[in-house]
């Protein structure tokens, strides 16, 4: 089975909480926006990981908001996890 | 329709705004209206000392054009330019600007208050305020979000 290498961001708090604003991650083709949450719920850090985990923390593939947590990614997609926003 | 929108770092002038805008306009746009808006010096009840302001380069800007889009569905609009500053800002220094150009001045006063109210609520950008040694992501006010519904509802001001 083949694998997919995908571009992680973070914004903000969970930047912060995560202590990076991106990473590259490897995943199993064919895996979904809720396996890569599963995967990054492991390699973070505690702080990190129940960061991401907040229910109000939107998840954002290729810049464009997600209503499903079973999206396939597809290799060289920007998965972004952002917090609630403030505006401007 | 022109629409310029961006997102900076750099400070911006109303006047040079202003004049381009003037030189794109045609005779048949009567009315201008502009907004700024500058950091607050007691934006939560205490002095804020700096004001952090992150985007999300591109998806920022789309929920901007986003933004513009519902404008231009309720108001004809001939020209809109929104500029938004990023970074670390100091009370009294200049943070959005938001000018309409349009044929009469209810729709550009309409449009550009529209504009004002989903930028405070949808457009993705997130602050942190820092006074002394505590800093703090905030989120938008009760006041932003009852603002920005207002205009959904039915007379909304402008409709």
């Amino acid at each position: 089975m083949g694998a997919v290498t995908v571009r992680v961001l973070f914004f903000a708090s969970l930047r912060e909480a995560v202590h990076e604003d991106a990473l590259d991650l490897s995943l199993p083709s064919g895996a979904t926006v809720a396996d890569l949450r599963a995967v990054l719920g492991e390699r973070l850090s505690g702080e990190g990981a129940r960061a991401i985990a907040d229910g109000d923390v939107r998840v954002a593939v290729n810049q464009r908001l997600l209503h499903s947590a079973q999206t396939r990614l597809a290799a060289g997609d920007e998965v972004a996890f952002l917090p609630p926003v403030t505006g401007g | 329709m022109t629409v310029s929108i961006r997102v900076q770092r750099e400070d911006f002038s109303l006047a040079d705004e202003w004049t381009a805008l003037r030189a794109r306009t045609g005779t048949g746009s009567g009315a201008i209206a502009a907004f700024a808006g500058l950091v607050r010096e007691d934006a939560r009840g205490g002095p804020t000392e700096t004001l952090f302001l992150e985007h999300y380069p591109g998806m920022t800007e789309s929920s901007i054009a986003d933004i513009v889009r519902e404008a231009e569905e309720r108001w004809p609009l001939d020209d809109v330019v929104i500029v938004h500053r990023v970074g670390e800002l100091k009370p009294g220094d200049q943070i959005v600007l938001v000018l309409v150009a349009s044929g009469h001045r209810a729709a550009a006063f309409a449009a550009c208050e529209f504009l004002m109210d989903y930028l405070k609520t949808r457009a993705v950008f997130w602050k942190k305020e820092t006074r002394g040694a505590a800093s703090e992501w905030i989120r938008s006010t009760e006041d932003d979000f009852e603002r920005a519904a207002s205009w959904s509802e039915p007379g909304a001001a402008g409709d």
